[in-house]
């Protein structure tokens, strides 16, 4: 008890001959040098532990707008990132229990049209059509649905179906608009039960905040 | 230690993002220092599969390349 209270009162005494020993100057620039190391450390720490996030609006109901979303939140999710995607609009369709997409060469120019059966030189030719044509064949969007769907699986590229079903096997988290079911008097029960939540853009802005990536489609 | 590939992987004839799907479906039932065999056809997947390991920490033992048919070998972390 003694020993310690002597020690104390002796503490100041050697403290204030240190200070005047090393220049404050001194003291600052060994400061900084160890901050400066412990810094690159505790970042790469940091890095190390953090777990990677990506949110995806994802707003399209198409065929060929169905892909980007279910694309890169399946890789992301085999990468070990964290994703959620937000359904809104017309992207709530591809939620359905029934996957009825459909692809419009009408209007869409960059689409190219392509025959992907018969010879060679014609599954190569991109064949123009005017709108006015496409639009007045009866259903030419339903012809260019199923030849489109049978260019993709002779390629390889996986169905939609596929692709969400390995999404939720991921856990990416399917985020669906509220608002959206309300103003097209949609009915849940056509939804596929894994929706982990209907909410509004109040509660997804939050988790976009937080993501490193986010993405709108 | 073993340094047989106990697993394989076919994933030829199939378009991103599938390969690498399929390639972390196959990790997950693999137990850690087992090696998995990848045979595949998109050329993209090269890189594809060099980016996923770096990512998910899972080394990329071999990448080889052969007439338009490309194979990998994983050892899982």
């Amino acid at each position: 008890m003694n020993a310690t209270a002597e020690q104390i009162s002796q503490a100041p005494a050697a403290n204030t001959s240190l200070t005047e020993s090393i220049e404050l100057s001194q003291l600052d620039q060994l400061f900084n040098e160890r901050f400066d190391e412990r810094f690159e450390t505790k970042m790469k720490e940091r890095e190390a532990e953090h777990t990677p996030s990506m949110t995806i609006i994802s707003t399209k109901g198409t065929l060929d707008m169905a892909y980007p979303p279910f694309i890169l939140a399946s890789t992301a999710a085999a990468l070990g990132w964290d994703v959620a995607i937000f359904f809104t609009f017309y992207g709530l369709s591809l939620l359905k229990k029934d996957l009825d997409l459909a692809i419009s060469p009408l209007g869409n120019p960059a689409m190219p049209m392509k025959m992907p059966m018969g010879p060679h030189w014609l599954r190569k030719a991109n064949i123009k059509m005017p709108n006015l044509v496409m639009a007045n064949i009866p259903g030419f969007e339903h012809v260019a649905t199923t030849l489109m769907k049978k260019t993709m699986a002779d390629k390889g590229v996986a169905d939609i179906g596929e692709l969400r079903e390995l999404c939720l096997e991921a856990e990416v988290k399917m985020v669906a608009c509220q608002m959206t079911v309300d103003l097209f008097g949609m009915e849940k029960e056509d939804f596929i039960p894994e929706i982990n939540d209907w909410v509004g853009a109040a509660s997804f802005l939050p988790t976009a905040q937080k993501a490193d990536v986010s993405l709108f489609v | 230690m073993t340094t047989a590939i106990n697993h394989t992987l076919d994933a030829r004839n199939m378009n991103c993002p599938l390969p690498i799907l399929k390639t972390k479906k196959a990790l997950n039932s693999m137990s850690p220092g087992d090696l998995l065999g990848i045979q595949a056809t998109d050329p993209g997947s090269v890189k594809d599969f060099q980016a996923f390991c770096d990512q998910t920490g899972n080394t990329l033992v071999s990448s080889e390349s052969n007439a338009g048919e490309y194979s990998f070998v994983i050892k899982k972390s």
